[in-house]
Formats: structure tokens, C-alpha cells, sequence
């Protein structure tokens, strides 16, 4: 059976339908459907479960020098409540999953990665971490938060304002890519405004025997359920990848568009040489946006092609309810991969005409 | 959710009687619920002509597409070309704007391989 989330109960009565999602039942929808959803996130406030999401604390005197071997940034640099979103690559540079790190206090760090890929980044970090305590005297812990803590994501141009609400004007305080403590309903929660919509918010943790009322609350304040349907669409509006469709193992971040968020001129980074070649060599192929320009929509797997020659492929292709036009992403090869340049989508043996154009399709106006 | 004068299909299209030789044709309740937004509607060129159970069209939501099976044979006479710009009747009023075609039947007999409303709503459960 599947893993639940503590909203579990919650979702199922308010008509959401569920769905398996990385091992675990989660809402794919509510009751009028994802295009509603995406424009509420977009016009006011979504709010989705992502207690999915795994969490781990890292703990410790060595826990920030441990942690700058094996993420693309350099975790013991940041700064108390700063957060930042990296790669995780094995010594080969493939990119086992992406993530956010965060310094919570002197010491101690919470690492979020996904849900589908728990298990991996579990089973890589203990081996680096053996590895890593070979060298003697070493002082960390690790510890799985996953199923104690709830995660909420409240997303949308008016979120910060209606957190602001329930905190007494304490969120809004919170600087972007930042995480700090805040009290809602006199529950101590850890609020970090960070998203993968493309809209200002937070992302709320905290003790998830709460998660009911505070679901509740944000519902009660004008808050639009929002589930993993409109999850995927503002996230591909928004230019963001999908680790499992957009990139895998088998991709490197200079070819995903993720060379912002890698340090690899770092003698302990593990994966630093690999990536150092990597960037010196160049790729192949990079990841590109593209504007359908007739009807269909491209899916993972479809192919590109380019005066009937094969120069990419999709990796996620969506409907945009922002633009009224079908988008995706996927990989092409660097000579076709311009911004403007045209190519078609074999979907579904029907040759569908594309623009390679910039991302992301939407960015909000400030 | 399922009228009593049509008649249905396991692939959850339905068909209308018009008038003698003659049906509109559309999806199920079921059909659009299960979808989800429905955002594109590929229908065949009028003067086509469609086989039972086959393939006439693709419809595509916001999470993903399907074939269009048709549930009578016939002879494409008109398509719903509002559904070009509004997609979305399929799921606002999937019996009523939210129809596809008009069939020329070749063979009335055929609605009778097709299920009542009751039988329909049984295959549901």
C-alpha cells in the first residue's frame, strides 16, 4: 500500500481525486478541475500537500563540511535561515535528484528531495556519509523527519499576505529563498518562502498532527485547493524541471539549464572533476522550451525533429491555461536548440509545428 | 447523468437518435469526469466515413489524450466545430453543446448492440 500524507482524510473529503505519486496517494485534483486550480494559484492563492516531500536533518559539528561533498553548493556558506536549491550528482556528474538546503541554525541543516527519489538519496547519502566518517573523529547525525512534520505549500500573488495574516505580519519578514519561525493558530511553524509554481509564498512545516486545522484555516482565509495536476502545469509555465521526466540520472545539470546552481571548483566536492570536464567539454544537447504552434500537445517521449531528422526529445509537455497554447521542454541537440528556431513534435505520428522559445513560458510581473 | 434516450457505448461514447438514419454523438459524463479540462478535440473531416468501435477523433485533456471510438458506422454529415474554440463544452455539457458528429447510419440495427441508460450506469459501478 501507499504511503498517506496526514491530509490524507482531508483531501478524500473535500472530493480530491487520488492518485499514486512517487509511493504515495496523493490528490491529483479537486472538485473543478485543474485549469480552476492553476488560475486561483495564479490569480490569488493555491495551496497543495507536498508532505510527500522527504525531509532529513542534518546534524552536528561536521554536518556543513559533510554536506559541501556532496551537494553542487557549498551548504556551510549559507547563512542562518538561507536556503538554496542544488543538485545532488553522483561522481559522474549525473544529477540523482535536485533539492533545497537549508542552514535552520549553527549546525544543523534540513535537506528536502523528492518524494519518488527518497529512497535513492537515502541509500547515496548513507554511503557517502560512511564513507565520509572513515577519515576518524567525525561528529553528525542524520535523522528522518519526513513522517513527523507536514508541508504546505501557499503559493500565489496574494500568499504572502494572507500568511501574513494569520502571523501577525511575521512571514512577510522572510526574504525570498528564506526560511524562519512563525506562529499560526499558536503552532510553532517553520515558514520558508520558497515554491515550484513560479509565484511568491511560502512553503509551511510543521507538526503534522496540526495539519488538519491549518489546511483548514487557509481554506477558511480564501485559499483554492490546488493538487498535483496544477502542481505539474504551473511548474512547467513556470520553466521549472521535474526530476524523473525532465532529467534523470543519465543528465548532468550544464545540459538541464542548471549550471546556476552548481560549484564545482571545490577540491572535496565528489562529483567536482566530473563536472569540471563536463562544463569544459560542452554538451551535446541542452534543455529548451517549446511553443506549440498548432493543436496537440507533446508528452514525455515524443520526438523532435528538424527537416525530418531526429534532434531532441520531450520530456514534459502540458497544456498552459496562462498562454491558451500547449508548451514543453525537452532535450535538443545544441545546432537546433536557438530561441526561435523552428522544429516539429512526432505526437502520436502527427507532425505538430514548434518554436524552440525562451523560458520559462510565464514569469510573474512584480 | 445518463439520459434515458441514448443509447451508450463501453467506450463511453454515446449516440442519439436524430431522426431516422441519423445520430449525434458525443462522450459520457463518465468520460469527460475521468479526462479531466479537456483543452483539444480532433474530429473528422464531414463526408468521412466511420466504422463501429473505430477510431473517429482524439481528445486531449490538460493530463492526458484518448481516442475516440465511434459507436455507430456511417458517414460523417456534420462535426461540432465550436469545439475548436471551446473545448471545454465537452466537459460544461458533454450531451448537449458538447456533441462531436453527425452520422448517416448505414445501419440502424447497430444502436441496438449499444447499451440503455441503465446498463450503461450498471458498467460504472
Amino acid at each position: 500500500m501507499n504511503n498517506r500524507t496526514p491530509l490524507y482524510e482531508t483531501h478524500v473529503a473535500s472530493g480530491a481525486r487520488m492518485v499514486p505519486f512517487g509511493g504515495w496517494d496523493m490528490p491529483v485534483q479537486y472538485t473543478n478541475g485543474i485549469i480552476h486550480e492553476v488560475r486561483h494559484a495564479r490569480s490569488d492563492v493555491g495551496i497543495f500537500d507536498v508532505s510527500h516531500m522527504a525531509r532529513m536533518e542534518f546534524s552536528g559539528r561536521d554536518a556543513g563540511r559533510f554536506l559541501d561533498t556532496v551537494l553542487s553548493v557549498r551548504a556551510s556558506r549559507l547563512e542562518h535561515g538561507q536556503a538554496r536549491y542544488h543538485v545532488i550528482c553522483d561522481e559522474n556528474g549525473g544529477i540523482i535528484d535536485d533539492a533545497i538546503v537549508y542552514d535552520l541554525e549553527t549546525d544543523r541543516y534540513l535537506l528536502i528531495v523528492n518524494a519518488g527519489n527518497a529512497d535513492t538519496v537515502r541509500a547515496w547519502l548513507s554511503s557517502q556519509m560512511n564513507r565520509f566518517c572513515e577519515s576518524g573523529d567525525v561528529d553528525i547525525d542524520r535523522k528522518d523527519t519526513t513522517d513527523d512534520i507536514a508541508m504546505i505549500a501557499v503559493q500565489g500573488p496574494s500568499a504572502v499576505a494572507m500568511v501574513d495574516s494569520l502571523t501577525d505580519g511575521e512571514a512577510s519578514k522572510i526574504d525570498r529563498f528564506h526560511a524562519g519561525e512563525v506562529t499560526i493558530d499558536g503552532e510553532r511553524i517553520l515558514a520558508s518562502r520558497t515554491g515550484y509554481t513560479g509565484e511568491d509564498g511560502f512553503e509551511i512545516m510543521f507538526d503534522s498532527s496540526h495539519s488538519a486545522e491549518i489546511w483548514r484555516l487557509l481554506v477558511d482565509s480564501g485559499a483554492t485547493e490546488c493538487g498535483l495536476g496544477a502542481r505539474d502545469v504551473l511548474r512547467l509555465e513556470a520553466g521549472l524541471m521535474l526530476h524523473g521526466s525532465d532529467m534523470t540520472v543519465e543528465n548532468n545539470p550544464y545540459e538541464a539549464g542548471l549550471r546556476w546552481t552548481v560549484r564545482p571548483n571545490r577540491p572535496e566536492y565528489i562529483a567536482g572533476e566530473a563536472l569540471r570536464n563536463i562544463r569544459d567539454t560542452g554538451t551535446p544537447r541542452r534543455i529548451a522550451g517549446l511553443a506549440m504552434l498548432s493543436r496537440g500537445i507533446a508528452r514525455h517521449g515524443h520526438t523532435i525533429l528538424s527537416d525530418d531528422q531526429e534532434v531532441g526529445v520531450v520530456t514534459s509537455g502540458t497544456f498552459s491555461p496562462m498562454l491558451n497554447q500547449a508548451i514543453a521542454m525537452g532535450y535538443i541537440d545544441i545546432a537546433h536548440a536557438d530561441i526561435g528556431n523552428a522544429v516539429q513534435v512526432n505526437v502520436r505520428g502527427r507532425m505538430v509545428d514548434a518554436e524552440v522559445v525562451k523560458l520559462p513560458f510565464y514569469r510573474r510581473e512584480d | 447523468m445518463y439520459p434515458d434516450d441514448l443509447r451508450y457505448s463501453s467506450e463511453h461514447e454515446w449516440a442519439r437518435l436524430e431522426d431516422v438514419g441519423s445520430v449525434e454523438v458525443g462522450i459520457t459524463h463518465y468520460a469527460q469526469d475521468t479526462l479531466g479540462d479537456v483543452v483539444f478535440v480532433e474530429l473528422p473531416e464531414v463526408g468521412s466515413e466511420v466504422g463501429q468501435f473505430d477510431k473517429f477523433g482524439e481528445i486531449e485533456s490538460v493530463k492526458a489524450v484518448s481516442d475516440l471510438y465511434s459507436p455507430v458506422s456511417g458517414t460523417v454529415t456534420e462535426v461540432n466545430d465550436k469545439l475548436e474554440q471551446s473545448p471545454e463544452l465537452v466537459n460544461a455539457d458533454p450531451y448537449g453543446e458538447g456533441w462531436m458528429m453527425k452520422v448517416a447510419l448505414d445501419d440502424p440495427s447497430e444502436l441496438e448492440s449499444l447499451m440503455d441508460s441503465e446498463t450503461y450506469t450498471g458498467t460504472l459501478e
